[in-house]
């Protein structure tokens, strides 16, 4: 069996201590949730080589970051989905699918037109990004991603801002990503719907740490619920035997 | 007349092209780097704002000429001065006009902010070609802010180009040297002329200006 990711990143970023041991399958999407400044954002980040820790990364049969090793983010095979999409303005939607596919290496596995029609942008492919609403720029954002040929797919918070009616009408696109791909995904979310309609499995995270990996079929709200109610939920959980049981 | 207004536009253009190249790595070091230096840097850098045309002028011609250690530098080369030359009043004219150039770009550069080049490293940019493919694109307003401002603000000079030109006709005299000796010799109606021409040239700088200045519209 393939391996997927295996991470170990140590740091510090402002007054988050990060010490975090990650290891994903090489398929299925992991949502990865926790209260606001334990450091989700940041393991994205760090993940996707544009903010420097210590540690390891290793991707597959692949390294990113060791010891003597960093390789910077144009140089790993990542999809990044930031959560206000970071559409290039001065291109097109096809301006903006073609920046990554232009510099991806070749072959190409996943292909321009398959894309397009997954994330269902063909009527809007010759629109400027300004013309476009919100789901619409995720949705961009996720074929762009796809289209850079990433053997790691992270998404943070993609539907963070955008209204229920946005948010309902992305999540059919997000599941079909999910049963197209065979490639692991890293989606930070907190709502407990869109957890439960895309995600295989989740992770926990508290005070800059991965508590626990854990398939789906516990996922407690974790939305609005304070840092100790989080740590006491985890502690049940462990408690019960679940966690921390990292599968691989 | 139209050699002055040649030189003037040719000195105009010449100065504007060099200088935006000067300019573009100048400006995204100040825009990216944050350090104590950037403000040291950027003080001198404005220097030229607040000095005295004359004052800046006569360093200049000091830079330029024969003896200066900087012309000895070129001596090899088989240059001795560069003081009352073409290539003088360029080096003059860029020096003059390195904060009009540098400014818009540099501010253009931080409303970018750190956004398009993160999303542009993940999609394989490497650092230098994201620079071209996306910084400078995005940056364009700021660019054609820059090449107006740069170029009007050369034609408008004037002691800077008396100082190190010497108003060499077909060579270092340009209109606004030209207007002044105009009036001297009290030939009033050609200073008119070439008055009133630089008037609407200015005016037209400024509307071009104010429209590129407004916001680009969305839906």
């Amino acid at each position: 069996m393939t391996r997927g990711l295996e991470a170990r990143l140590l740091g510090q970023v402002g007054t988050l201590t990060l010490d975090v041991t990650l290891s994903l399958p090489p398929a299925g999407v992991t949502a990865l949730t926790g209260p606001s400044g334990s450091g989700k954002s940041t393991l994205i980040r760090a993940l996707a080589g544009l903010t420097r820790l210590k540690g390891q990364v290793r991707i597959g049969d692949e390294t990113w970051q060791d010891e003597g090793l960093f390789k910077p983010s144009h140089q790993r095979a990542i999809g990044v989905v930031f959560q206000d999409a970071g559409l290039l303005s001065h291109l097109t939607v096809r301006g903006n699918l073609d920046f990554g596919l232009r510099r991806a290496p070749q072959p190409h596995v996943i292909r321009f037109d398959d894309v397009v029609d997954l994330m269902g942008l063909s009527h809007l492919i010759d629109r400027k990004t300004a013309h476009l609403s919100g789901g619409e720029r995720q949705r961009v954002a996720m074929a762009r991603a796809l289209l850079t040929q990433p053997r790691l797919l992270l998404m943070d918070e993609p539907l963070a801002s955008l209204d229920p009616d946005s948010k309902a009408s992305i999540l059919p696109y997000l599941q079909a990503l999910h049963q197209t791909l065979a490639l692991p995904v890293l989606y930070v979310a907190h709502d407990r719907e869109e957890i439960a309609a895309i995600a295989d499995r989740i992770a926990v995270m508290t005070a800059g740490a991965v508590i626990g990996v854990e398939d789906i079929i516990i996922a407690p709200s974790l939305e609005g619920r304070s840092r100790a109610e989080i740590e006491a939920l985890a502690q049940a959980a462990l408690d019960a035997g679940l966690l921390p049981r990292v599968r691989s | 007349m139209l050699a002055v207004i040649w030189t003037t536009l040719r000195l105009a253009t010449v100065t504007t092209v060099l200088l935006i190249l000067v300019s573009t790595p100048i400006a995204w070091g100040l825009a990216r780097r944050r350090s104590w230096w950037k403000d040291v840097l950027g003080a001198i850098l404005s220097l030229p704002i607040v000095l005295p045309p004359t004052v800046l002028g006569f360093y200049l011609l000091l830079a330029l000429a024969p003896q200066s250690p900087l012309m000895a530098l070129l001596h090899p080369f088989g240059i001795r001065s560069l003081a009352f030359t073409f290539t003088g009043l360029v080096i003059g004219s860029m020096v003059y006009s390195l904060p009009f150039a540098i400014t818009p770009i540099r501010n253009a550069f931080e409303a970018m902010g750190e956004g398009p080049m993160e999303a542009a490293a993940t999609l394989r940019a490497s650092p230098l070609d994201a620079f071209f493919s996306v910084a400078v694109p995005q940056a364009r307003r700021g660019f054609a802010s820059a090449a107006i401002l740069v170029f009007a603000h050369t034609v408008g000079e004037f002691g800077v180009v008396l100082m190190i030109g010497g108003a060499i006709p077909g060579q270092t005299e340009v209109v606004s040297v030209r207007i002044y000796q105009l009036v001297e010799s009290l030939k009033f109606d050609e200073a008119h002329l070439l008055a009133a021409g630089l008037l609407a040239f200015a005016f037209c700088v400024l509307m071009v200006i104010s429209i590129l200045d407004r916001p680009e519209k969305t839906p």
